[in-house]
């Protein structure tokens, strides 16, 4: 489970939108991985770890409680992602992403509903196919492709509204 | 504003945007796409969400956490032997828990240790008797019956696994029997016989083979153990131990001539 330790971070710190509640959900969603490793029957240790997280995640009592998402990096790297998101003056999506930096991105997700944020988490920087992220979440992949519909058109809309 | 899609085929064309859709599919889509306007928005919109991802969002575990989450780990897992009485669950259990205390004693030699032991077994089982002979190397783990009597070790297993292992004793052929233990492969309990070559030590984890032509011994090698596998009287055989390649197949050679 050790490989997947930042995999286990990233979604909890996606789910709960706190660190310090990332880590507990973290550290109780590893205990439970090496305890009940024994019942493992898949082939994917990376999702069955991230099911366990979002198990632990939403049995957390702050999961919902609307904790202010607060930026990690707030430095060098802050804004060269923010430079790498200004693109061409004359690719209207890059217009549309001008100035938009990483912090006011992150912003935007994390305001999304938790359940179309999980979906979109799981999709764009976890890279997992709907079928992994239907098999985490435990809903049909159709709910899983009209979910990440919604959260990206959300998301969209949202940044597009930023940006003007 | 609306967040419902107006057109059905609006989820094909994020599909087609995750990689989802076969070259069928994205063809029939393209042509749909070429005439509808709800699905060419759509795709913009989708590629505009799409482009707000990038590796800065990606949020990586803070090198504090990780020590804070790796000690407590150690720290929740009890340094002794799995209480009697506990079952092959419950040793298990405190075998992981045991692991786990390993984790916290050193992360380089944690991460390496956590690539043979905690990587999915189901599709490998070299990878999993591997494992399971490491776990056994842990202190007080490897017999449940000490003995180096097989009439002894045989009776052992009654009641306690649903089948009648077979136990022979090689001490003749230099490989003396040390005991055996209950273990746990590929889902099922199997019983694990334990046995000695100098300081060496192999296990020979034994359970029902299941239907199937019986299978001559062929060797493997896993993270510097070497792994023989053969099925004999209707038994799946792996012996895995650091001894060497060509000592280990002996034993397995010795181990199928002896009656």
């Amino acid at each position: 489970m050790l490989p997947h330790l930042d995999a286990a971070y990233n979604l909890a710190r996606w789910l709960m939108r706190d660190a310090s509640a990332a880590e507990d959900v973290v550290q109780e969603a590893m205990l439970r991985a090496l305890t009940y490793f024994g019942s493992f029957r898949g082939v994917n240790p990376r999702a069955w770890l991230l099911q366990i997280v979002r198990n632990v995640a939403y049995s957390s009592a702050s999961i919902e409680r609307g904790v202010e998402f607060v930026a990690i990096a707030d430095t060098a790297a802050e804004s060269a992602t923010a430079g790498e998101l200004v693109s061409s003056a004359d690719d209207p999506e890059g217009m549309l992403m001008k100035a938009r930096g990483a912090k006011q991105v992150r912003a935007l997700i994390a305001a999304l509903p938790v359940e179309l944020r999980e979906p979109l988490v799981l999709r764009e920087l976890e890279e997992l196919s709907y079928k992994e992220i239907a098999e985490i979440i435990r809903i049909p992949i159709g709910t899983v492709m009209s979910r990440l519909f919604r959260a990206r058109r959300l998301l969209a809309q949202a940044a597009a509204g930023a940006a003007t | 504003m609306n967040s419902t899609p107006e057109c059905d085929k609006v989820l094909l064309v994020q599909a087609e945007l995750d990689g989802e859709l076969d070259a069928a599919a994205a063809a029939a889509l393209a042509a749909h796409r070429a005439e509808c306007p709800i699905c060419t928005a759509a795709a913009v919109e989708l590629a505009q969400a799409r482009t707000l991802f990038d590796a800065g969002l990606y949020q990586t575990m803070p090198e504090g956490v990780r020590g804070r989450v790796m000690a407590r780990l150690a720290a929740a897992a009890p340094h002794r032997a799995a209480a009697p009485g506990l079952g092959w669950w419950g040793r298990w259990r405190s075998q992981w828990r045991f692991t786990a205390a390993g984790f916290g004693a050193g992360a380089a030699c944690a991460a390496a240790l956590a690539l043979v032991v905690l990587t999915p077994t189901q599709p490998n089982l070299v990878d999993e008797v591997v494992a399971g002979h490491i776990r056994a190397l842990q202190p007080g783990h490897l017999e449940d019956v000490p003995s180096t009597d097989q009439h002894t070790v045989k009776p052992w297993f009654d009641g306690r696994i649903d089948f009648a292992p077979p136990v022979k004793d090689l001490a003749a052929e230099r490989f003396p029997l040390r005991g055996g233990r209950l273990d746990y492969v590929s889902g099922r309990a199997v019983a694990a016989l334990v046995y000695q070559h100098d300081k060496h030590l192999i296990d020979l984890f034994v359970w029902p083979a299941g239907a199937g032509a019986a299978h001559p011994p062929e060797a493997a090698e896993h993270d510097g153990y070497n792994v023989v596998h053969w099925t004999q009287d209707g038994m799946a055989l792996w012996a895995v131990s650091d001894l060497e390649a060509k000592l280990l197949r002996e034993f397995a050679e010795d181990w199928r001539g002896s009656p």
